[in-house]
Parts: C-alpha cells; structure tokens; sequence
C-alpha cells in the first residue's frame, strides 16, 4: 500500500481525534489548567515558602517540570483510553476495521491525538507557571522536547492497551486511579528521590515515570536525580515494549474482532 | 467474473458455538443478490467474515478474485458495508462521518469532500450535512451508512438488513436508488426479513439456517417451485340472501361473514373459484395472497431443511 493512502488515512485518523478532543474542550483541556493552578497555588506558593528550595532550586520553579509531565502523562492516557474504548463501544471501531487501514496507522492516528491533546495541556501549563514563576530558564531544548514526546507517546500507547482490554468504562479509570496516580506521585514530582532513606530511594528508582520526570527536569532546569542518557534509554525501551503490545493486540483483533 | 466466492467456509465462536457449518456461496458481478435467513442463521456472521469484522476458523473468500487471507487490503477495498446496527459516532457530523471513512480508504480530504456532496445530496441527507448523527431519524440513519458505505466507490456492497425500522415509502425509495446504483455496476448482497424487499429487488437467492445453505438459486426458479398459494377473497351479494360459498375441489375457510380463505394448487388455476362464485351470485370484491409467495418458500424450506439435519442427527 502507498506512502500517500497511508499518510491520507493517518492524517484523517488524527484530524478525527484532534477534533474530538477540542469539540469537548471544557472537559479535555480546560480540567488540567484548574488543577495546576490549585497545585502551584497549594504546593508551590503556600508549602513551597516553608520548603525554601530543593536540588539548589526554588521550590516553585523544581515543581514545574514535575507538574508539566503530570499533564502529559495524565492526558496522553485518559484522550487515547478514553477516544479508542468509545469507539470500542459504540462500534464505531468498525469503521476502520472493514477499511484497509493498516495497524500502525491506526496505531499512529491513535498516539497522535494523545500528543496532540498533552502539547496543548503542556503549553496550557507552561502558561500557568508564568504566572507563578519569575524566572522560566530552558537548559536543553532538544531533551526536553525529546523527552516530552517520548513520554506522551509512551502513555498514548498505554491508553491504547488499556482501551484494547477494556469491557466497561470504568476499566478505563482503574489504571489511571490505582497505577498511574501513585506513580506520578512517588516519581519525584514534587522532591528529589534523593531525600528518601536508603531503601526508599532504591525503590523509587524502578519507578519508570520517575526517569520521565527527571529528564524533562533537566531540560528544564539542568538537574536530574538520574542519569539523562539512562532516563532516555528507559524511556525509549518502554515505548518500544508498549507498541509491540499495542500491534500484536491489533493485529490478533483482541477485544475487537469476534 | 465472480464478485463473491466462499468455500467451505466455517466459523465456531469461543465457547463452541457453530455459526457457519462449511458454506459455500458464489455471487455474479453485478448480481443483486438476496442472503436470507431466520436470526441466528449465520448471516451476520457470513458477512463480518466477509468484511473481516469477524475472524474465521476456517474456509476461503474471494472478493473479485482478491483473497480474504492473502490480498485482505485490495480485497477490503472493493466492499462497502452497511451494517445493520448504527455503527458511526453518534456526536460526529453527518458531513464528518462519510468523510472522515473515505479518508480510511486514502481518498483525499479534498475528494471525499465533494464525494460526500454528491452521496448526501442524492440520499437527501445534504440539508442534514451539520448536524450531528444522534439528531437525525432512525430512516436518515440507515441513509447515512448508505452513504459512508459508498464514499470510496466500492463495487461490492453488502447491506445488513437495511430497512429495518424504516417507514413504507422511505423504504420504496431505498429500494429506488439501490436499483438504480445496481444499474450502474454495483454488486449488491442483501439481508432483509422483508421477503417482499428480496422478491422485488433481488436475482438470486441464497437461504441459510443453522450455518449451512438450505437453497442457493434465482428467485425466478425458486417461485416457479411453489405449488400452492393462499388467498383470501372478499366476497358481497347483489342480493341481501346470506353469504354461504361453496367451492368444491378447494380447501376453503371462512375468515367472517365477507372474507374466504382458499387454498390454490397452481394445476388448479384461479378461473373455477372466481367460476363456481360467480354461479352461487357472488361477486370477488378484492383479492390478495395471504403470505408472500417467498415467505411460504422460505418457510417451508426452512422447516424441511430443519428436518434432514435432525434424522441426519439421529442415524
């Protein structure tokens, strides 16, 4: 099949997702930018004064990226989910499955509409923090976008597999209240893995999120609690793991195909 | 050239249960082509194997000489479906929704746009482009996967029962335009419970039940096979004497006091029933079938191929 039907059928996989998303705009982008808000309000200006600063930076200014990728991930996860077990459910999936679109285009428009849908709450976010930080310093551009992408493809895919197994809509919310939450909450969102005693701190670090939030930290203000090239390397191993998954699932027809 | 061909095609779902029993079917480049059977016969299943929204266990496909196994891209390019239960996003725009499933096949944004124009425009639909799907009538429903089944110019379409639930005239004039697209080229299998909707429409006939097909002709053949009809007479008297008819060699019944129900071998004729009526003065007001000539086919067909799977069972 061609590079142009591919790209055709990619593009309008997108276009349908990107519109779903901004048709329900208070529900999609306009949540992340309340929440944040009460974070940097709560953690940031009335906690943060006391805490004075952390890995030699204010405190407000260390939980930027940290909140920054809280949206990310969230978002990334829930639009996927949420977008491929409603197409799940209303069979509209069907659509694409009598249509010659191959797996990883639908893969692709899939990932793409998560991306999309977390730049958008990213910028949203970064918007915010100016409101509460002075001094918004990018130490490197090319890993905190890297890093950014990575990891909203990496949720994307997850949201996918997820989306793929679920029966019912709370399905869809169990892995986000139970797996995801905690995780972004323990990988150093808000403090450095550093603080925590011994075996804390061993723990912490087989939290993947953990190398996500680091790495965009760095981008950010240039200091990370784990090694960059490993946190990448992480990253790009659990993206890898995760599409295959994603494909094979597809491709077998589990959850959509009798 | 053959549009659909299926050998010994089979289909057990998780759990064991036998859908389809080894079929085999062949459809003709631009047949209209009926598939009917009562629920659960294997129909649905048929077609999702077809349209690979079902995985089969085992057998082969072709559609137009492309292989369901080897070749499922080109083969999938040459199906329109219409299913029979609303599959599109029901908060999506009509215009959206043929458009966005053109796109699925690589046609263009900027094609499938004035595709989209000239499909809706021709199912009435046009007026309805940007509204969203869950606002329209159950009837513009069914035109609308008509249309999002069309946009990328299929030469095989398969429609799962779709009339169901659709108002006398709407339904006459689906019928219209799938006459008039057969016309221009398009091969068309139908499922329907409307008997009335295959005998008009359709050619040829497949009748499937338990997953295998207990008939595989023209319609014309089939109906030349029906030996008996019923109908029913409504009967008056010039006079005000009671109405009591009499028809010997008939099997006849009396609905009520003006209505007679009789029974017709087709050697017999209708002239000796309207003859011996017309002796005792009374006069045919009206007359009509009491089941459609298909129907009492199916039926029967049905019932018998029931009973050769039964004694088959029991030896």
């Amino acid at each position: 099949m061609g590079a142009a039907f591919n790209f055709t059928a990619l593009k309008t996989i997108w276009i349908k997702e990107c519109t779903r998303f901004l048709r329900i705009w208070v529900q999609t982008l306009v949540p992340p930018a309340i929440t944040m808000t009460l974070y940097f309000v709560i953690f940031g200006s009335i906690v943060g004064e006391r805490i004075g600063e952390m890995s030699g930076r204010p405190y407000m200014e260390f939980i930027v990226p940290g909140l920054i990728m809280m949206s990310v991930i969230t978002n990334s996860y829930s639009n996927v989910a949420s977008s491929f077990f409603s197409a799940k459910f209303q069979r509209n999936i069907e659509e694409m499955l009598v249509a010659p679109v191959s797996t990883p285009v639908i893969i692709a428009g899939y990932v793409g509409g998560g991306l999309a849908r977390a730049m958008i709450v990213a910028v949203i976010v970064t918007c915010v923090s100016f409101a509460f930080v002075e001094n918004v310093s990018i130490n490197h551009l090319g890993i905190l976008v890297l890093t950014v992408l990575l990891t909203s493809t990496l949720f994307s895919l997850a949201g996918l597999i997820n989306a793929v197994y679920a029966k019912t809509f709370d399905d869809i919310s169990i892995v986000p209240t139970f797996v995801l939450t905690p995780l972004t909450y323990l990988g150093g969102v808000f403090f450095s893995v550093s603080l925590l005693p011994g075996v804390w701190e061993t723990i912490a670090r087989v939290n993947p999120i953990l190398y996500m939030v680091n790495a965009f930290r760095y981008g950010f203000l240039g200091v990370s609690d784990v090694n960059v090239g490993v946190a990448l390397g992480v990253i790009v191993a659990f993206n890898l793991v995760f599409f295959v998954t994603a494909y094979t699932l597809l491709q077998r027809g589990v959850g959509i195909r009798s | 050239m053959k549009a659909l061909s299926i050998k010994q095609l089979r289909k057990t779902y998780k759990g064991g249960f036998e859908a389809l029993k080894g079929i085999d079917l062949e459809v003709e480049e631009g047949d209209f082509f009926a598939l009917l059977g009562p629920n659960g016969a294997g129909k649905s299943t048929t077609i999702g194997i077809i349209s690979s929204l079902v995985n089969k266990t085992s057998g082969e496909v072709n559609v137009f000489g492309y292989d369901l196994d080897t070749q499922l891209v080109d083969l999938k390019r040459q199906i329109g479906l219409v299913p029979q239960e609303f599959n599109f996003n029901q908060f999506e725009t009509v215009r959206q929704i043929v458009v966005n499933q053109a796109g699925y096949y690589g046609v263009s944004r900027q094609v499938a746009h004035e595709r989209a124009e000239h499909y809706l425009k021709q199912l009435g639909l046009w007026d309805k482009r940007d509204a969203a799907a869950r606002m329209l009538s159950g009837g513009m429903k069914r035109r609308l996967m008509i249309a999002r089944a069309l946009l990328h110019e299929p030469r095989l379409l398969i429609l799962d029962e779709p009339t169901a639930g659709v108002d006398i005239e709407l339904r006459r004039s689906m019928w219209d335009y799938l006459e008039e697209i057969n016309k221009q080229g398009i091969t068309i299998i139908l499922t329907t419970h409307y008997l009335e909707e295959a005998e008009s429409l359709c050619r040829n006939i497949a009748i499937i039940d338990q997953g295998t097909i207990v008939e595989n002709t023209s319609i014309k053949r089939l109906l030349a096979t029906l030996n008996r009809e019923t109908f029913i007479l409504d009967l008056a008297r010039d006079d005000d004497a009671a109405l009591t008819p009499q028809l010997e060699g008939f099997t006849m019944r009396q609905v009520d006091e003006h209505t007679i129900e009789v029974e017709v071998e087709k050697s017999q004729g209708l002239n000796p029933v309207f003859e011996q009526l017309s002796a005792q003065k009374i006069n045919v007001l009206s007359m009509r079938n009491k089941a459609n000539r298909l129907e009492e086919l199916f039926v029967d067909l049905v019932e018998r191929g029931r009973a050769k799977q039964t004694t088959a069972g029991a030896k």
